[in-house]
């Protein structure tokens, strides 16, 4: 696995070998349009096409063009707009769902808990009290934010996406520039539609080679993140690029922006190609016929110069890579499934440190594999793994098998629609036939906000984003690993490839 | 927002890497629809699980300084981890790098977040362990004084410098531009295709 760092790499070419630790491109802290002669990379050119006003020594007032809202980091910044009496700036830009604190049982109607009852009845209230689409509960279109905004074609290419969930780079699948905010941020964009912004750094990463069978584009992140740390990207936006990537479906290309944010990146994006337009071509919000062309068109516009630059630039080779699996409490503490936890004197004192309390909490040891490790749970879900594409391979490896007596496992879809596919296609009944308990939409396990959580001690092979202390619920642990890997491992009871389930 | 000036407080050492935000405030606490009430549950795993833990110790109360490694803050963009953090009374973060989503949401909370050296860092990681380590931060000069005399410099966007000095937040200097924006609007109307209406 070549990880490469040039100070300058080119859009086109391949990047020289260089150490790893990255030096900055000179003059790129500064936020003035680029005039059109100069190339420019995807990053440049959105930024561009939405800086609103820039004074000297300030920051950019920077155009948003769409926000998502969820009932966790909304109700705050609705607070703060209406304690200074100022109105949504323009709410055919806002969409708002609920995802993060909603019950995945039937009833979801009833929440038992009294905070997150509240928390989803004043989203509720505030969008109809400012004239803001809210997809509610079996409205056929509620579901993880991440998950839904894609499916009703309103992230499209070159536009600038926020949301107060730092997996907005998800939407960057699109070619679209979509970053997480915090509340705050929300109420500025709520207000006025503009943010102000500095200009970010940009990275180039480039996956060549093909996947081998069992390897999926969570493995491909998951392992760039392992290569380059969980700050790797801190400050910038990453470009993905590479003939792995124009191969990737749109639903694995979401899954490898969604975890951009996991190596610090302030973003994650791949330009626009067919496969984004035969996507979003019929979609209820995407363009009507008659503007499809002009749509395409411009859509067409955000793609990299072929002489342009970025800050940093790695290349992963995909044609070895095997499923991984974490083994720490951060996503970059990861390893192939038959590579050993690395040796603690390997590693850069601090990283050991880390380390040496990652594996008193995972309760695992330096220098052994993760393979055949018992596991108790077994979560399918997310805005990184919960869609159509992911259960449809979930019940590939499940058809005819039975998850292990020892392994309760959660099968939660990315929303309404996904579950309705589900019920269509016959997965439902995989899922059930084999034992696993297929849920309603929602974020779930993924942060065990809801009722959702892996038991204290409990050991967790997850399809989901994050290990984090607690992550999956006090004392849980979690291992992060593709959809398949999960379903193989949820058959096998301990962690298992995947491959020979296939 | 309250204004930032000078802050002198002993420091309170946290000598780890990467803290996450579901260490500073874990999702189960999330679920208030208001700023407030954070502060009782920043660092609850720890805090619950060592009884060392500094927020544990007598001799650390009042602390408002808190003096940490690399990457501070990274994960969620959940605001509640700054509301967390000045909740339990914190002012001043200085750390070795801070993860950008935390830096930002730092800013609009007057929460100072201070990068100093790698080397600086640990020596304070190392000193403050005693609790009567007193630090002095100081916005308007933008340095650290240290018990020792030594006085450090430390970087800030000058245009963040000012909003938190005057307490000022970027709404009314974004609605400052509101002639600018709607100009904008209507430029790029010819390249909208996108409208949640309807959804």
């Amino acid at each position: 696995m070549s990880v490469a760092a040039t100070k300058k790499s080119k859009s086109g070419s391949a990047p020289g070998r260089a150490a790893s630790n990255v030096q900055a491109k000179p003059g790129s802290a500064g936020c003035q349009p680029a005039s059109a002669k100069i190339a420019r990379n995807i990053v440049e050119k959105i930024w561009d096409a939405h800086v609103v006003k820039q004074l000297e020594g300030h920051p950019c007032v920077f155009a948003i063009d769409l926000m998502l809202l969820h009932e966790v980091t909304s109700a705050q910044a609705f607070q703060l707009i209406e304690s200074r009496n100022i109105h949504v700036f323009d709410p055919s830009r806002l969409l708002a769902t609920i995802d993060h604190s909603t019950p995945t049982r039937q009833n979801r109607w009833e929440i038992y808990d009294e905070a997150a009852r509240t928390q989803v009845e004043t989203l509720r209230s505030n969008c109809k009290k400012h004239n803001i689409p809210f997809l509610d509960f079996d409205s056929g279109k509620q579901g993880i934010v991440h998950v839904v905004g894609p499916e009703l074609g309103v992230t499209q290419p070159g536009m600038t996406i926020v949301c107060g969930d730092s997996h907005t780079s998800t939407h960057g699948a699109f070619g679209a520039l979509a970053f997480g905010v915090g509340t705050s941020e929300v109420a500025h964009v709520m207000a006025t539609g503009c943010l102000l912004q500095k200009k970010p750094q940009t990275m180039r990463v480039e996956f060549k080679g093909h996947f081998r069978k069992g390897v999926y584009a969570k493995d491909a992140i998951l392992k760039l993140i392992g290569e380059i740390g969980v700050g790797g990207a801190n400050g910038h936006v990453i470009e993905y690029v590479g003939e792995a990537v124009r191969a990737m479906s749109m639903e694995e290309r979401m899954t490898v922006c969604n975890m951009s944010i996991e190596c610090g990146a302030r973003a994650g994006l791949i330009a626009p190609d067919e496969t984004t337009f035969k996507y979003l071509k019929g979609r209820s919000h995407a363009p009507s016929a008659d503007k499809w062309d002009a749509a395409i068109d411009y859509w067409s516009s955000f793609a990299s110069d072929e002489k342009s630059t970025f800050d940093k630039s790695v290349t992963i080779d995909l044609d070895k890579l095997e499923p991984i699996v974490t083994w720490g409490t951060n996503p970059a503490q990861n390893v192939g499934l038959s590579e050993p936890i690395p040796k603690l004197e390997t590693l850069e004192a601090n990283e050991r440190a880390v380390a040496v309390r990652a594996l008193e909490y995972t309760k695992l040891k330096a220098e052994q594999t993760l393979e055949g490790t018992p596991v108790e749970w077994a979560f399918v879900g997310s805005c990184t793994n919960g869609r159509i594409e992911d259960l449809r391979i979930v019940a590939n490896v499940l058809k005819g098998k039975k998850v292990s007596e020892n392994v309760t496992m959660y099968v939660v879809p990315g929303s309404e629609a996904v579950m309705k596919k589900c019920h269509e296609e016959g997965l439902v009944d995989i899922f059930r036939a084999a034992g696993a308990d297929f849920r309603m939409p929602g974020c779930s396990m993924c942060l065990a906000m809801n009722d959702d959580q892996v038991p204290p001690g409990k050991r967790c092979i997850s399809s989901s984003n994050r290990n984090f202390v607690g992550r999956q619920g006090p004392d849980s642990i979690t291992h992060l690993a593709s959809p398949a890997t999960v379903a193989a491992s949820a058959i096998a009871g301990c962690i298992a490839s995947p491959a020979e389930f296939l | 927002m309250q204004k930032v000036t000078i802050v002198k407080s002993k420091a309170m050492p946290l000598p780890i890497k990467d803290v996450d935000t579901d260490l500073i405030i874990p999702a189960q606490f999330l679920t208030s629809i208001s700023k407030d009430g954070y502060g009782a549950n920043l660092f609850r795993r720890m805090r619950d699980n060592d009884a060392n833990f500094p927020m544990n110790r007598k001799d650390f109360d009042g602390a408002t300084i808190l003096v940490t490694d690399s990457n501070f803050g990274c994960g969620s963009s959940r605001e509640h981890a700054v509301w967390a953090l000045t909740g339990a009374g914190f002012k001043v973060v200085i750390a070795k790098s801070f993860s950008d989503i935390f830096y930002n949401n730092s800013a609009k909370n007057a929460l100072l977040l201070v990068v100093l050296p790698a080397a600086v860092v640990d020596q304070m990681l190392q000193s403050a362990t005693s609790a009567d380590y007193e630090v002095t931060v100081d916005l308007e000069t933008q340095t650290v004084t240290l018990p020792d005399g030594s006085t450090h410099k430390f970087e800030y966007d000058q245009f963040r410098k000012h909003c938190m000095l005057n307490a000022l937040d970027d709404i009314e200097y974004i609605r400052s531009h509101a002639a600018d924006i709607q100009e904008f609007r209507e430029r790029q109307e010819q390249n909208r295709y996108m409208s949640t209406r309807g959804a």
